[in-house]
This record gives C-alpha cells, structure tokens and sequence, in this order.
C-alpha cells in the first residue's frame, strides 16, 4: 500500500448500516410490544403460505399489532419484490 | 415532602449504570440536595466501591428489607459530602430476597427521613432486581452506548417503563425519561465508525439529556473510590455535570460531542 492510497483510505462508515438495522428493528419492536407470544410463529407460517405464491422472506412480512378501548388490531403487511405484481405471481408461481 | 426517586437503567450490562448512579448522586449532592444512592445489584456489590466507601459496609439493603437492621445503621455517609448516603447491596443473598414490599418499605423510610433524592443503581437485564429497581421511579436516566445492542435494549427500557412502573400502573403520569449517552467517541462518530447523538435520538425517538464521552478518566476515577464527577477537570466529569443540571432543570448546551479543533499554537507546541 503506497502513501497516497493510505492517505486517500476511507475508514468504514458502518455507522450508517448499524442506523438503517436499528431503525427497521426498533420500529418492528415497537409495533408489537404487548403482543401475543405466538407473533413470531404466526409470522413464519405465514410466510410458509405466501411462499407458495411469491418468493419473499421473513423481512418482507410485517406485523403490526395495536391495542386501543379495548380493541386489539392485529395489521399485516407483505412487501412484495420488485417487478412482480402481487396478481400475477399469485397466479403463475406456486 | 416525598423524595424523587430516579432509577439509572438500561437493560445492557456494562454500559455505565454504576458510573452514572454514583455521579448522578454526588452531583445532586454537589446541588445540596440530600441523597441517597442505592445498590439494587443484589449479589454483586459495586457500587461501595466506585463510591469509595467499601470498607465501610456493615449492614446492606437487603438486611433493611427483612428488618435485621434499620436505615440509619445501614445508611453510609459520603466522606466528602455530609448530606450524601450510600446503601450497598448484599453480596450473600440471592436476588430473591428482595420483595415489592420491602423496597416499597425502604424508599418510604428514606422519604421519611427527609431525602430529597433517592438514586436507584439497577442491575443489568428485564429480570426481577431491574424490575424492582424502575418500579417506584419517578424519574429514570437510561443509560446508552453509541452501540446497537445498547440501544435495542434501551428502548425495551423505555417501554418498560412506560407500562411496568407503579406510575404506569397507577395512572398517576409517566415516570420522566432521561436519555443517557455514553462512552461517546467524537473521532469516531466524525469518520461514520459510530453512531451519532442524532442517530441515537432519532432511532428512540427521545432527546438526550447529556453525553458523557469516553473517558480514561473515568477508570482512574473508579480506581480511586472517588466518582468522576468530582473531577471537575476531566471532560467526562464536565460532562456529568452538565447532565445533572439539564436533570435539575437548567439549560446548558452539549459540549464534549465534536472532534475538539486544534489551535495553530496548539498544533506546533502539541498539548
Ligand atoms: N465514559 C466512560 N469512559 C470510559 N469508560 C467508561 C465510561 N463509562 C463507564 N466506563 C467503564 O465501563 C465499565 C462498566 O461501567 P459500569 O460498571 O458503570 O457499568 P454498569 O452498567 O453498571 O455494569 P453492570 O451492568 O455490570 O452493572 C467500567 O469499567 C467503567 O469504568
Ligand atoms: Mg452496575
């Protein structure tokens, strides 16, 4: 390693991906806290189900859970991969 | 008049809790405030020891709560600050041996005898002496590395707090949150090697009341029995400082979080 490429080293900047984890688990985290235990088995199997359909990982699934006046709101979100519309990997896939 | 009574957690281990609680103590001491400072470490007493008070443990906080001596005999006076007292936890019992009612019967006693602060050192993890050390808080400082396990676990705390306190349970308000950034590197967090202040908050969605940078001096402080923010010339005692006055109410600006910028003199002569 010669001086200039010494001089010109960028240190990693991993500060930035240690960022974008933390806000996508802490958000996760908040989103069920108080939820019901079987959460995380219930997310799996339902990725189980929509594999069938669209190739998507357990990342791509998000669960919501929500407790308000007695009300408990159990919201579900699928992020599908790019360039494949929800319909038609339904209907060709699986 | 009842005393406050602040809870210094984070759910980490090692993150400087104990560090924290004996500052936070000797500084609202500092205040002329009168304090407490307790060791909820049941099983491994620390706290004696960064207060410099370890040799003189004769009865703890576990010997209070099963009534085998009284909070006057287990109470130890600072050396340096007459209204500044410290409770050490038992290093023989189990984490067991403490109750809800004991600790409940504890903290009443000390508001009894007129304290205007109570600082409850937590141990580590959401376990029962956590829980028993945030359940009668007030006021909690959630101490936090620049790190992402620290901060995942934090904000745990902080939703621990928000449900599992007798203020949550009570509905009588929430217990006031003081978010506590810790072992900060300047040099690090400029190059993108560390999480920034403004990383931090805007994960946990809560301002910082103070930033402590990481600090030699802070060992040294630890081996001398003396907290570190009685060395008012380091920048970690500074900066302890400025986060008890910010927790008393005042105003005072961040200092300590930028790469400190060298002055030409400075750079020729060094120093
Ligand atoms: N600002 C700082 N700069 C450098 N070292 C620090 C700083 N704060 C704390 N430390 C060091 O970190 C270590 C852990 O600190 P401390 O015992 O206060 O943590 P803790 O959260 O109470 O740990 P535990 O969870 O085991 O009770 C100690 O060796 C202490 O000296
Ligand atoms: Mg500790």
């Amino acid at each position: 390693m010669g001086i200039l490429d010494f001089l010109k080293r960028k240190p990693e900047a991993t500060a930035s991906v240690a960022r974008e984890r933390l806000r996508i688990i802490v958000a996760q985290e908040r989103s069920t806290r108080g939820a019901p235990d079987y959460l995380p088995m219930m997310r799996n199997e339902l990725l189980e189900v929509i594999k069938k359909y669209v190739h998507v990982d357990l990342e791509a699934i998000n669960i919501n859970f929500e407790r308000d006046s007695g009300h408990e709101i159990l919201e579900l979100s699928v992020t599908l991969p790019d360039g494949k519309p929800a319909a038609k990997g339904a209907t060709q896939t699986g | 008049m009842t005393a406050e009574i602040i809870v210094v957690t984070s759910g980490k281990g090692g993150v400087g809790k104990t560090t924290t609680s004996a500052s936070l103590a000797t500084g609202l001491a500092m205040a002329g405030k009168k304090v407490a400072v307790i060791d909820f470490d049941v099983g491994l007493r620390n706290l004696d020891l960064i207060m410099g008070c370890e040799r003189r443990v004769v009865y703890d906080f576990v010997n209070v709560v099963h009534g085998e001596a009284t909070l006057k005999q287990s109470l130890i006076k600072d050396k340096r600050y007459d209204n500044l007292f410290v409770l050490a936890a038992s290093q023989t019992r189990d984490k067991d041996a403490l109750t809800q009612e004991g600790v409940e019967k504890v903290l009443d006693g000390l508001s009894e005898m007129d304290f205007d602060y109570i600082v409850c050192d937590s141990p580590a993890g959401i376990e029962k002496g956590a829980h028993l050390a945030m359940y009668f808080a007030d006021h909690a400082v959630v101490v936090v590395n620049p790190e992402v396990s620290s901060v995942r676990d934090s904000d745990r705390i902080l939703g621990l707090l928000a449900s599992k306190t007798r203020r949550a349970e009570k509905g009588e308000g929430p217990v006031t949150q003081h978010l506590l950034l810790t072992r900060y590197n300047p040099a690090r967090v400029a190059i993108g090697e560390m999480l920034s202040v403004k990383d931090v908050e805007e994960i946990l969605g809560i301002d910082v009341v103070g930033v402590i940078p990481e600090s030699e001096n802070v060992l040294t402080a630890s081996n001398n029995g003396i907290p570190v923010i009685v060395d008012t010339k380091s920048l970690a005692g500074q900066a302890y400082s400025d986060s008890v006055a910010r927790i008393l109410g005042e105003e005072r600006p961040l200092r300590f979080v930028e790469v400190p910028k060298k002055g030409f003199l400075q750079r020729v002569f060094g120093g």
